[in-house]
């Protein structure tokens, strides 16, 4: 099962302190090991755990792409396929209480800026949750415009939501064929364009 | 890109004033009650919203009218998806919970209750509030109308109900689901779905003509229907086929454990079922198309729900292992056959585990997959469940795998070690198998220098996992190689590197290459032959072949270039942690003769480590700590390698490079080189020793009358100073060498040169220290007692931390003579 999913920044925002990162997108597939009872603290402690996975992410890409030596081509709108094609991919275990109660595995996928995250269960099939990760990726990039300077990834966030709605409903992977997919897609698209 | 603009927007959105929100909260209610279809204006305002609550980790509360407006706009399904999609994020993310409204509000209408449950499930703090959601569902599941539409994520909800609270299912409710999962994965249609094909006034009846689903290869489909199967469209059995075997295994883990039947009651409730499905089967099967596989099993109908499902589960597993041979046309389908492969053999793996007797028809299966991948790198991923089958049954089925995990423990690391995935469930695989690795699978420690190269490459992401993966792979046999290996992984991590760029610039573009870059000569040398030997030793993929120590300095030489490569850097900074997590394991089950050789390691790689300099402080800092471990552990550690420590301690050389190192090693042979430890222990050796230090002692003396004196820390003077009283206390006839030495240094410590370079206090503590001692060994009975090594001191009454209450020891003692000897003078 998917626990979450978040888009967040990699290099510096110059509101924040050096290593944050901002979440321009969150979601959290409930019901979720939360022990506050109130629920404005439940909330405060879900966004916190969020950001901390966050810091923790944009450390794993920074550190991966030092390693790796590579240096960012600057890709413009229309140049998606480019961009997620030199994307960075990782994996990362989350141990107990760090931040979430129980062990996590945490898959991201670094494009330019951003980091697309996907928070699993542990032994979760990752094949499965790379390419579903990969796809959502995509549609992102595609239908958000986020090569763009535009600000659709805040006000039209709602379509991350259908988005997820479909291939991850309630945190569900799902093992669709290309046929499955293009049917999704075409809802995707007739919703996109209303 | 993310830019200024999104940042003021969020801005913005953070801190609206309350004012302005409520005047915006009004104006949405207002477009929200016009009685009309919901324009461009609603879904712009409803998007600002969207933005303003979910913008800030602090919650907004929304006021009631406007929440009750959302709520009961979201329950009636009159709305575009756009619309209920902005209501389900805006109530999700605000205050006060809907949890309550939107529970009673679920019986309505099934389409939207996706949406509305996804609200509950965000919200919800524990099973009761959960709870409606999911009777909801159930009765529906139950109610079995022909016509009757089930919400299409019923299963997703499900999986993600019982993955919270597996309890929230009675044991019948259990069994409705395994019954309706069975009709789900065994008995989806074999033709295109209707949906898209029917309709249109002039369509003949030859449109409506069934068309068959095909194989991922174009194929017409046999069997049964499959996530493996491709239609234009798809009908709602389909879907659910779909829905059904991406929940399967978290499924049969969460209920089928309890389904295995054992005792009598078990065997008397498995009749009742079996009464019950006879009647109960024929309406379940009534459309589908009796497969292949459906007509062998028909004795399975005879079964328990669960134990049902596991054997169609079962089947279902066998055919997507069948179909993923196909050839498929489309990428994509090609990728989705490899994560089934991960996941039917998962799940057989699950259910073998389950009922053993599946482990005889699974294995015919799991082998020739394996057969069929074994040679493809591209199939790597999927061989780890495989070898994790083969790890649970092999032994029981009798099948051999040493083939298995020889391609495992070999291939995999030394071919694939910058797949960051394969890595990651590589590491995965051991951390969950350690116990039954260690003990079981000889390969699996032997290739401890192959499974570290995940560890050089990945090193930060890797690092948690390895520290506890280690412990597994030591033990007696393996423990020296394995330090030698850690010392050397940042070497392997340049080296993995050189392998990298090596293959992937070949021939032509190697000229080119080349000349451009910073790591030129260690490439090249990487090529030529003569350095063939040093490289495939680093990168050897079994422990014990071969042992290149002398020729290392050479290897650091050839990778200097590399050791500010930020690859090879990120290596060095997990090396002291790993160090630690190895001297902590290795003092569990090391004897005296390993302890002896570790210690020699220690000393001899001191001087043999890849010059990066952070690294070296590091490791001569951990280093330190652990050979006081290893001499506390056994003291006679020090005359049985008295030769190596003295060189080592005679070298005023190593007091610059390896300050902290040296420092411990002097106060260790003050410590422990007496006859209480050791019997062994003789005058002549105090006095070899004794020799050896004053010998530095009077170089550093020497040097400081020199024209630039070299700083020594004040520190190791006075631990000199302290070791060579010590020794002497124990010898009593060095006791006037010591104290012309002590009185020697007090002389130069009052020096303008030695002034220059220490500070005030310094001096005054080498003065202080040396006046101290000096009238110590003015009592040679009483220095033995102050002086004594610590082991004297561990009965109980004594302070157990040597270096603190030695200090304090020595200053009432000091106090005493002080007062005695102005006594003499006063009287």
């Amino acid at each position: 099962m998917v626990c979450g999913f978040l888009i967040h920044t990699i290099s510096s925002v110059s509101a924040l302190s050096a290593g944050g990162s901002r979440v321009l997108y969150s979601r959290v597939f409930g019901p979720e090991d939360n022990t506050e009872a109130d629920p404005e603290r439940r909330r405060l402690l879900q966004k916190e755990r969020l950001l901390a996975l966050a810091r923790r992410v944009r450390t794993a890409v920074c550190l991966y792409r030092d390693a790796a030596g590579t240096s960012c081509v600057e890709c413009v709108l229309g140049e998606e396929a480019v961009a997620l094609g030199e994307a960075e991919f990782g994996v990362l275990r989350l141990s107990a209480g760090e931040p979430f109660p129980a062990e996590r595995t945490v898959l991201w996928l670094g494009v330019q800026n951003l980091a697309f995250t996907l928070v699993c269960e542990m032994h979760e099939n990752l094949l499965l949750a790379e390419g579903t990760l990969r796809n959502i990726a995509r549609h992102c990039m595609e239908e958000l415009r986020l090569l763009g300077p535009g600000s659709e990834i805040l006000l039209k966030s709602d379509r991350i939501d259908a988005l997820l709605h479909r291939y991850v409903p309630h945190g569900q992977l799902l093992f669709l064929n290309h046929r499955f997919t293009h049917i999704l897609d075409k809802e995707l698209s007739a919703y996109s364009t209303k | 890109m993310y830019s200024t603009g999104n940042e003021s927007l969020v801005k913005q959105a953070r801190e609206i004033q309350d004012e302005e929100l409520h005047k915006f909260y009004g104006r949405i209610s207002k477009l929200l009650n016009a009685n009309r279809d919901h324009g461009n204006e609603t879904i712009d305002s409803l998007q600002r919203l969207n933005l303003i609550v979910s913008a800030t980790k602090y919650a907004k509360t929304l006021p009631p009218d406007l929440k009750k407006k959302l709520q009961t706009l979201l329950l009636s399904k009159t709305h575009p998806e756009q619309i209920q999609v902005l209501f389900t994020s805006i109530l999700r993310e605000s205050l006060p919970l809907s949890t309550q409204e939107l529970s009673d509000g679920l019986a309505q209408d099934t389409r939207s209750s996706s949406y509305v449950a996804a609200v509950v499930l965000s919200q919800a703090a524990n099973k009761d509030d959960v709870a409606p959601v999911c009777q909801h569902l159930l009765k529906h599941l139950e109610s079995r109308q022909p016509d009757g539409q089930i919400c299409k994520h019923t299963l997703p909800i499900l999986t993600k109900l019982i993955s919270y609270s597996p309890e929230i299912l009675t044991e019948d409710q259990v069994n409705l689901v395994s019954r309706k999962l069975v009709d789900w994965l065994r008995y989806a249609s074999l033709q295109q779905g209707a949906s898209m094909s029917t309709g249109g006034f002039f369509s003949g009846p030859r449109t409506r003509q069934p068309v068959p689903v095909t194989e991922v290869d174009g194929a017409v489909a046999g069997d049964f229907f499959t996530v493996l199967c491709v239609g234009h469209s798809f009908g709602e059995d389909q879907w659910m086929n779909m829905y059904a075997f991406s929940m399967i295994r978290k499924w049969l883990l969460t209920y089928d454990a309890e389904g295995t039947s054992g005792g009598e009651s078990a065997h008397l409730s498995q009749i009742q079922f079996m009464l019950s499905q006879l009647q109960d089967d024929r309406s379940e099967v009534d459309s589908s198309v009796v497969s292949m596989v459906s007509a062998t099993s028909s004795s399975s109908r005879l079964l328990p729900p669960k134990e049902r499902l596991r054997e169609k589960a079962f089947e279902y597993c066998h055919r997507l292992i069948e179909q993923s041979d196909r050839k498929a046309m489309k990428r994509t389908d090609t990728e989705l056959q490899k994560a089934c492969i991960v996941e039917a053999v998962t799940i057989m793996d699950i259910i073998c585990k389950e009922d053993p007797s599946y482990v005889y028809r699974a294995f015919p299966s799991v082998k020739a997959l394996y057969g069929r991948l074994s040679g493809e790198l591209a199939y790597a991923r999927a061989l780890i469940p495989i070898a994790q089958f083969y790890l649970n049954h092999s032994e029981m089925a009798a099948v051999d795998s040493e083939a298995v995990f020889r391609q495992l423990f070999s291939r995999f690391p030394s071919e694939l070690f910058n797949e960051p995935a394969l890595a990651y469930e590589f590491v995965q695989f051991c951390r969950a198998n350690m116990a039954v690795l260690e003990d079981g699978v000889a390969l699996y420690r032997q290739s401890f220098p192959n499974i570290f190269k995940f560890l050089a490459w990945t090193s930060p992401a890797l690092v948690a996992d390895y520290m506890e993966l280690l412990p597994s792979l030591m033990c007696p046999d393996t423990a020296v190689e394995i330090l030698h290996s850690l010392l050397d992984l940042p070497c392997l991590a340049a080296t993995l590197d050189l392998q990298q760029r090596s293959a992937s610039y070949q021939a032509s573009e190697r000229v080119l290459w080349d000349h451009g870059s910073k790591v030129a000569s260690a490439l090249e040398a990487f090529r030529q032959p003569s350095y063939r030997g040093l490289f495939l030793y680093i990168l050897r993929p079994e422990a014990g072949s071969g042992d290149t120590i002398d020729r290392l300095k050479m290897l650091h030489e050839v990778l200097s270039e590399m050791a500010a490569s930020p690859r090879v850097v990120q290596c060095a900074q997990v090396v002291p942690v790993l160090l630690h997590v190895f001297f902590n394991n290795v003092t569990k089950f090391a004897d005296e003769k390993l302890i002896n050789q570790l210690a020699l390691v220690l000393l001899e790689r001191s001087s043999l480590l890849y010059n990066i300099k952070q690294f070296k402080i590091e490791l001569f800092r951990v280093f330190s700590t652990h050979i006081r471990t290893l001499c506390k552990l056994h003291p006679s550690l020090i005359v049985n390698q008295s030769r190596e420590l003295l060189d080592f301690a005679g070298s005023t050389a190593n007091i610059y490079s390896k300050e902290e190192l040296y420092t411990n090693v002097v106060w260790l042979i003050g410590e422990y080189l007496s006859v209480v430890h050791d019997p062994r222990c003789s005058v002549e050796l105090i006095t070899t020793f004794f020799e050896g230090l004053e010998a530095v002692l009077f170089e550093i003396t020497q040097v400081r009358q020199s024209v630039s004196p070299p700083s020594y820390p004040p520190r190791v003077l006075t631990v000199l100073m302290t070791t060579l009283s010590k020794l002497a206390s124990r010898s009593q006839d060095l006791i006037p060498r010591v104290s012309l030495s002590l009185s020697k240094l007090c002389n130069f410590a009052r020096s303008r040169l030695v002034l220059a370079s220490y500070s005030e206090e310094d001096t005054e503590e080498i003065i202080t220290r040396a006046h101290e001692l000096t009238n110590l060994l003015k009592l040679p009975s009483v220095a033995q007692f102050v002086l004594a090594p610590a082991a004297l001191g561990e009965s109980p009454r004594w302070h157990r931390d040597t270096n603190a209450s030695l200090p304090r020891a020595m200053r009432t003692i000091s106090g005493l003579l002080h007062k005695q000897s102005s006594f003499q003078q006063s009287g």
